[in-house]
């Protein structure tokens, strides 16, 4: 695998304002779309073995996904309720008893998350239009072509338009589709989580996708 | 001094003009820097969500104990007013207020009931029929010590008590 371009995004400076240590590290990757190959599946079946009810439950004081937790609170999330990324991988571990192989770029997501509790997101490369970043809504703007967003709402933005929510969905009209042929491999830094974690998720992100 | 206590509490008089305010001052025209009061008001959201993150750890494997629950603020995630952090603040304080006074009134049934398992194996005598299991002392399992007499009828007629402690879970089927 060649060397990942690692860039780093825009923040807007109100938010920078807000939570200094705000990032946003992506990097463009090629994907084929499609089935998991037999090494990430039994990678996800090993990755299901390593979780038990004891590691979920104290998940929450391990200083990464402490930290997605806090900035959730501070932002007005509850993480009880709509969990961040790692502890939702994990709860979805616990209730099926395993880990679901869905396809190549969904399940390198779920490693990448679950080895290292960044959130990850990928966008189709061909619907980002100029520099990625993150900045709040404006009033009216929505989400693909439906989904309204609230006044001051969180986003990962282009230089056009919304293009996800933070720790949240991603628009329909900026995913990975199944003829999508380069995506853009985008995580979310906050504070209490070093530069170098951001860079190993997208590293083992992109590391699963050429397996 | 009387220059000192003549003064008006309330009315800020502009240094240098040589004139006096009345109580009614012409409010700020500047828009008051909130930023530090954000910035902390951040930084003790993080602390109590830290301390109640503490505290559902040490509540496991209790099962019946309540869940410190504080919804989100809705909306989705965004910048909060603050008076949105304030409340939010406040409410977080309080769960973990609650959450730690159920804890420690749970610890410290446990820890009666730990005493009363040392009493049990003591004088088995003096507990006669009583069980306490693992959940009653907050431990993960199915382990309970009953005081129980030795060969049945016989035992509870010559007063031969002595604790059974359980082998743990059936196994599934």
């Amino acid at each position: 695998m060649s060397e990942l371009d690692l860039v780093d995004g825009w923040v807007e400076p109100e938010l920078a304002q807000e939570f200094p240590q705000l990032s946003l590290v992506h990097a463009r990757v090629k994907v084929h779309p499609g089935p998991s190959p037999r090494e990430v599946k039994q990678r996800l079946r090993m990755l299901a073995d390593r979780y038990t009810g004891g590691k979920v439950v104290h998940m929450r004081q391990d200083p990464v996904p402490w930290a997605y937790r806090v900035f959730s609170r501070q932002v007005g999330i509850d993480p009880d309720t709509d969990r961040t990324p790692v502890e939702g991988v994990a709860l979805r571990r616990l209730k099926h008893g395993g880990l679901r192989s869905e396809n190549v770029v969904d399940d390198a997501l779920t490693i990448a998350i679950a080895e290292t509790g960044v959130p990850l997101i990928a966008l189709d490369a061909e619907c980002v239009d100029g520099d990625l970043g993150l900045r709040l809504a404006r009033s009216g703007e929505t989400l693909g072509d439906a989904r309204p967003l609230s006044a001051r709402q969180l986003v990962i933005a282009d230089g056009q338009r919304p293009v996800a929510v933070v720790l949240g969905e991603v628009g329909e009209d900026a995913g990975v589709t199944p003829t999508t042929e380069r995506m853009i491999l985008c995580a979310l830094g906050v504070k209490g989580v070093p530069r170098i974690s951001l860079e190993e998720a997208l590293w083992c992100a992109a590391e699963t996708l050429y397996t | 001094m009387p220059d000192v206590l003549d003064t008006h509490v309330g009315a800020a008089a502009p240094r240098g003009t040589g004139r006096t305010v009345g109580p009614f001052a012409l409010a700020p025209t500047t828009v008051p820097d909130e930023r530090a009061a954000r910035r902390t008001l951040l930084d003790q959201v993080a602390r109590l969500e830290s301390e109640l993150s503490q505290l559902f750890c040490s509540t496991w494997p209790r099962t019946h104990m309540p869940r410190p629950q504080v919804a989100g603020r809705g909306g989705g995630p965004r910048l909060l007013s603050l008076e949105e952090l304030e409340e939010l603040r406040d409410e977080l304080a309080g769960r973990v207020a609650d959450a730690r006074r159920a804890l420690s009134d749970r610890t410290w049934v446990e820890e009666q009931n730990r005493r009363l398992i040392e009493e049990m194996l003591l004088e088995p005598e003096r507990h006669k029929w009583v069980r306490v299991s693992h959940e009653d002392i907050g431990e993960p399992g199915c382990k309970h010590w009953h005081v129980r007499p030795r060969w049945s009828f016989i035992g509870m007629l010559m007063g031969w008590w002595r604790v059974v402690i359980s082998s743990g879970c059936p196994l599934a089927t």
